[in-house]
């Protein structure tokens, strides 16, 4: 009898653990980097090769670094989203693999919500970063933690419950 | 003419030396292509993969190599930025215990179970008695007395 509910209870528990496995989306990994200050990283500015892009500026008040490409369809989704939070938020851009001319033209066509882009032309800094998939999202404190990474395109939700949150101090 | 052939021979041995690294670094960055997954095409490695991104992590692994980092320090260079799903083999850690062992306890308490009801049908077929058939025959032997 005992042999009997043992072989219930491995199975079910078997099951269940499969069926959290189902509910999770592959695609999205985890960051290793979040938790930890932003990776140093210099890089030309999108608006001219003779200016700096440096990390090292992105602290001292909360921001968003938004990775995003002229090619990148999916960037469009969220545009909109980025354009608004741009009037409250700091919102930094980094330009993956993209060329200088079809960049800067995107940004005329459809707004420019960034207070500067970093131009990585070969997606170096994209590696340092853990960059997979275009367009993705880090949120930064003021201390240039990086305290969450949204991939895909940013939502309104993902924005109230993972970002506002987090800057009102409701979520760690 | 006598110098040319000397330079010719030089020329050529430190071809020779020069080729002989390259191939040792070669074989090194084949063998880390395979251990490392493209995190696009998830079940590609970065050797198999056409993404871009399988061909940025290509280049860094090979300036890597360049730089004259070990297997390990590659690994962990890529892994602290894309994290352990970049490794096909994932690390023994208490996250992945069930991954570990659970297959191997699955078969442990299979092979249990089976072992169990062999025995106990063998027992039965070489005529051995339950305790309710013993009694029973115990009653039966009983009755014979009377």
């Amino acid at each position: 009898m005992m042999r009997g509910w043992l072989v219930v209870v491995v199975f079910a528990g078997l099951v269940v653990m499969l069926a959290i496995g189902l509910t999770r989306d592959p695609s999205r990994v985890s960051s290793p980097l979040v938790g930890l200050p932003v990776p140093a990283f210099q890089a030309e500015r999108l608006s001219s090769a003779e200016e700096n892009f440096d990390s090292a500026a992105l602290r001292g008040e909360w921001s968003l670094l938004n990775i995003w490409a002229s090619w990148c369809t999916t960037c469009l989704e969220e545009h909109d989203l980025l354009m608004r939070l741009s009037q409250q938020l700091a919102l930094y851009g980094i330009n993956h693999r993209d060329t200088r001319d079809e960049a800067q033209n995107w940004l005329q066509v459809y707004g420019n919500p960034y207070r500067s882009s970093a131009f990585d032309e070969h997606g170096e800094v994209g590696i340092e970063l853990g960059v997979y998939k275009v367009p993705e999202t880090f949120l930064l404190d003021p201390d240039g933690v990086i305290r969450y990474k949204h991939i895909g395109a940013l939502d309104e939700k993902a924005y109230r419950e993972e970002i506002l949150a987090r800057i009102r101090g409701e979520r760690s | 003419m006598k110098r040319i052939t000397t330079w010719g021979f030089c020329l050529l041995f430190m071809g020779g030396a020069c080729l002989a690294a390259d191939e040792a670094g070669d074989e090194r960055y084949q063998a880390l292509l395979y251990e490392l997954r493209c995190l696009v095409c998830q079940n590609q490695s970065l050797a198999d993969s056409d993404a871009e991104l399988a061909g940025d992590l290509r280049k860094r692994v090979r300036d890597l190599i360049d730089q004259d980092m070990s297997d390990k320090q590659i690994i962990e260079h890529l892994q602290a930025r894309y994290g352990d799903f970049i490794l096909y083999r994932p690390p023994f850690a208490w996250r992945t215990v069930a991954l570990w062992t659970g297959p191997f306890v699955l078969l442990a308490l299979t092979a249990w179970l089976l072992l169990r009801r062999i025995r106990r049908r063998h027992a039965r077929a070489s005529g051995g008695l339950s305790d309710v058939e013993r009694e029973r025959l115990a009653k039966v032997l009983k009755r014979g007395d009377d």
